[in-house]
């Protein structure tokens, strides 16, 4: 399918959406499925899922055998351009920053949503009115039962596996609209009766791959009611996705269009409308303002050419990636030196990521099982929610982490080995290749994704002194965790230790301090811009609308108040489709 | 995960490899960026062979092999001992083992660079211990002198002072054997890997008799 359209732009649009990722994708297609003319604008290169996919690659086909390096991150098949180093794209960090910011960027069609996780959890009714539980951070602007129908809308749109199971600030999603779950593998299995010993409820992962084919007519009907033409393009869209054939990893994307990508999910039914233009290789440099106080469009430069370039439209829309976006408003600078839409000067504050650490062990009861094919759904199956929801008195740390597991005999890779040193050594000839088989999958390992709290030390700005090879001011970074990470980091260290020795490992956990990873390297960076209930301490409302421009709207990471326990991809997507309907909705009142 | 802060890969590197690139089609001129004394990489949307790799093609392998024949034949000859042919699969050499760990210790990366290190040091210490046992380079012994030099030097915990750093050497290089063997999909059946083949219909799970087995039933 080509998933470009020429290279060309119209004179004007009914709205510009800068960055093709989740919530740029989600906005570009509502709007385009509505009859809106709509120009997206991408940052990276044209890319293709479909015919660039590497279903089934193996290592011996990839330099280093695919191993992760410094250049590429998540391995030579991982489904991303770019990383936390972009060529000519630099950023900073600030002098007295604890510990430097890792910044992830996607240089590609469909942004970061090539390679993520694909963990799709809701946000619950405790993450919406956090401040209200525990005074820290602020509150929503928007309450659980009015996100919960946007997330039954995006799920069935996109198709996410799991189960409803009743869990406390874990929301059940409607009857009827989550797929069944893969079977949990072996590993997931002891994890899950270690987990009964010690009270973490080892359930079904959420994640959007397909595990059955879509009913394309009967979800089109349901989510596009009264309009005919969105029914008749999602239909056939979603009916030509394949269910995963549970193989090759979800990281690398997937050609048969089996989990959630922009490029597979959103991009090729927005493009099937003829409504939408898209420009990849532009990279936006700011809004462009009217002297009336609204946007007229963007100012973009056109990479392959090195030109500055305008586009027009109605509306202009930024889903460029939380810190991206920020950095387009603090370098539109027409209104005032503090940037665009930041009257409250909460642009580039309350940034945060997900608190990350791991730990793993050998488990000696997975040496030398009968071999059977463990890929399953190229991610994990089962997962822990967040168990302690009442309990945060008690435990010293104020929010929650979920967490995620794997294991077993997965593809071999350069490293599946190390363990021999210790278990086997001395040994060559054909008795090593006994114990690599015996050894081979033998180990497990536990991560925690933790919520932390906004704090002042954690944000971005523009650094004064530098730019990037477009010219462009660059972002500099400033971060501090607070006790509250660190302690609830020790938590997920010493809860990973007993659910490993649980299942026959030997494991000790590591001080919070040291197992606490990089700020940035989790990428689940969100904030930056929050939305809020009043225009003095937030950029933006509920519909991500910034208060100060009204034809301005952010629908990326960057408008989260706080940065709940649970991946916030799926959360982006409800927020941008909830936020678009209501910009829709405004458009024909006419009073943006 | 290594500091990404710290990359290896110098623009000089990238130019090189893009210029090979520039065959193929037309490149713009670089530009430098400003406060670069090296060109900036040009802009896209030219394909950057490591970071932005082509899956529709034959893999790039941007860096120089840096292994000598000498070396080459070394390595394979230990690495052959280390993993033999048998009837659990192929031999290190027929899975590619070697031509994998010159690739390995060739790369810029810390990591790799460190392994060169160890590895070409080590291939040498090798062949300077089998003059001095043999008076042969460690590829022309007979398999008995080839056993009895390795047996010396297998294990570091037994090795004799004097042995050590062969006995470091090998640890590092039977680590990096089983890595490249064991990546080359030829051997995964031999392994007991299984995976990496299509299956239709939902995920089919762990055979119930393994989950028998671990005492498992009550949890799937």
């Amino acid at each position: 399918m080509p998933i470009l359209t020429d290279r060309k732009t119209g004179a004007a649009y009914d709205a510009i959406v800068v960055g093709s990722g989740a919530g740029g994708g989600m906005a570009a297609l509502i709007l385009a499925l509505n009859g809106a003319k709509v120009l997206l604008i991408e940052a990276g290169r044209n890319y293709d899922p479909v015919a660039e996919t590497p279903m089934f690659h193996t290592p011996e086909q990839a330099p280093l055998r695919g191993e992760r390096t410094p250049d590429r991150f998540f391995g030579h098949y991982d489904a991303n351009i770019g990383g936390w180093q972009v060529a000519g794209e630099p950023y900073t960090n600030k002098p007295g920053t604890e510990g430097n910011f890792w910044w992830w960027r996607a240089r590609m069609l469909g942004g970061r949503t090539n390679h993520w996780g694909r963990i799709s959890l809701r946000f619950g009714p405790h993450d919406f009115r956090c401040a209200s539980r525990d005074g820290l951070g602020v509150d929503w602007p928007l309450s659980y039962e009015e996100m919960h129908p946007w997330y039954d809308r995006v799920e069935k749109l996109i198709g996410v596996y799991g189960e409803n199971d009743g869990i406390e600030n874990a929301p059940d999603s409607s009857p009827g609209i989550l797929q069944p779950p893969p079977k949990p593998r072996i590993g997931e299995l002891m994890a899950r009766k270690a987990g009964k010993k010690l009270g973490v409820p080892i359930v079904a992962a959420h994640r959007a791959v397909l595990s059955q084919p879509l009913d394309g007519a009967r979800l089109a009907r349901e989510l596009f009611p009264g309009n005919a033409r969105a029914q008749e393009i999602m239909a056939r869209d979603m009916s030509l996705r394949a269910p995963c054939f549970w193989a090759t990893p979800c990281v690398r994307g997937c050609s048969i269009r089996a989990n959630f990508q922009s490029t597979t999910v959103l991009l090729p039914a927005a493009l099937a409308t003829g409504n939408l233009d898209v420009i990849t290789d532009a990279m936006v440099r700011e809004v462009v303002m009217g002297k009336d106080g609204r946007a007229t469009g963007v100012h973009y430069i056109d990479k392959p050419t090195r030109r500055d370039r305008l586009a027009k439209a109605k509306v202009v829309i930024l889903a460029a990636s939380s810190c991206e976006t920020s950095r387009i408003l603090l370098n539109s600078k027409s209104m005032d030196r503090a940037g665009l839409a930041n009257s409250s000067g909460q642009v580039g504050r309350n940034l945060m990521d997900s608190v990350g650490t791991s730990l793993g062990a050998h488990i000696p009861a997975l040496e030398d099982l009968p071999p059977y094919n463990e890929d399953g759904a190229g991610g994990l199956h089962v997962y822990a929610p967040w168990w302690l929801v009442r309990d945060h008195e008690k435990l010293g740390f104020p929010r929650g982490y979920h967490v995620e597991m794997g294991g077993g005999r997965q593809m071999p890779s350069v490293k599946s080995f190390g363990i021999l040193d210790s278990k086997a050594p001395g040994i060559y000839g054909s008795r090593l290749k006994e114990e690599a088989r015996r050894y081979f999958g033998a180990s497990f390992s536990f991560s925690g994704r933790g919520e932390m709290v906004p704090n002042k030390d954690c944000y971005c700005e523009l650094d004064p002194n530098v730019v990037d090879q477009w010219g462009i001011p660059v972002l500099r970074f400033h971060w501090k965790w607070s006790d509250h990470e660190i302690r609830q980091a020790q938590h997920m260290q010493n809860t990973f230790a007993e659910l490993l020795t649980a299942m026959g490992g030997k494991a000790a956990p590591k001080s919070g301090r040291e197992a606490i990873q990089r700020p940035g390297e989790i990428i689940h960076e969100v904030g930056t811009a929050r939305m809020g209930a009043k225009p003095t301490d937030s950029v933006t409302n509920a519909y991500g609308q910034t208060w100060d421009v009204k034809n301005l709207f952010l629908m990326d990471g960057a408008v989260l108040p706080s940065n709940p326990d649970k991946n916030p991809t799926l959360t982006i997507l409800a927020l941008a489709w909830r936020g678009t309907e209501w910009l829709m909705e405004e458009m024909k009142k006419g009073t943006i | 995960m290594k500091n990404p802060d710290q990359n290896p890969l110098s623009r000089r590197d990238a130019m090189k490899w893009l210029a090979g690139t520039a065959a193929a089609g037309s490149v713009p001129p670089a530009m430098g960026a400003p406060g670069e004394t090296e060109p900036a990489p040009p802009a896209l949307p030219l394909r950057h062979p490591v970071y932005d790799p082509d899956f529709t093609k034959p893999a790039v392998f941007p860096w120089e092999k840096q292994f000598t024949e000498e070396e080459l034949r070394t390595t394979a000859a230990l690495a052959d001992l280390i993993l033999p042919k048998d009837d659990q699969g192929p031999s290190a050499s027929e899975a590619g083992v070697p031509a994998f760990v010159n690739e390995w210790c060739s790369a810029p990366y810390e990591e790799n660079r460190e392994a060169g290190e160890i590895v070409r040091g080590g291939l040498a210490w090798l062949n300077t211990e089998s003059f001095r046992r043999f008076e042969k380079r460690f590829d022309e012994l007979a398999p008995a002198e080839q056993t009895a030099i390795v047996d010396s030097i297998c294990d570091e915990a037994t090795a004799p002072p004097d042995l050590k750093i062969g006995a470091r050497f090998f640890k590092r290089f039977r680590q990096l054997c089983l890595g490249g063997y064991y990546t080359n999909s030829s051997t995964w059946k031999g392994l007991g890997y299984v995976g990496n083949v299509p299956i239709a219909g939902p995920y089919p799970g762990p055979p119930p008799e393994l989950i028998e087995r671990l005492g498992l039933q009550g949890v799937v």
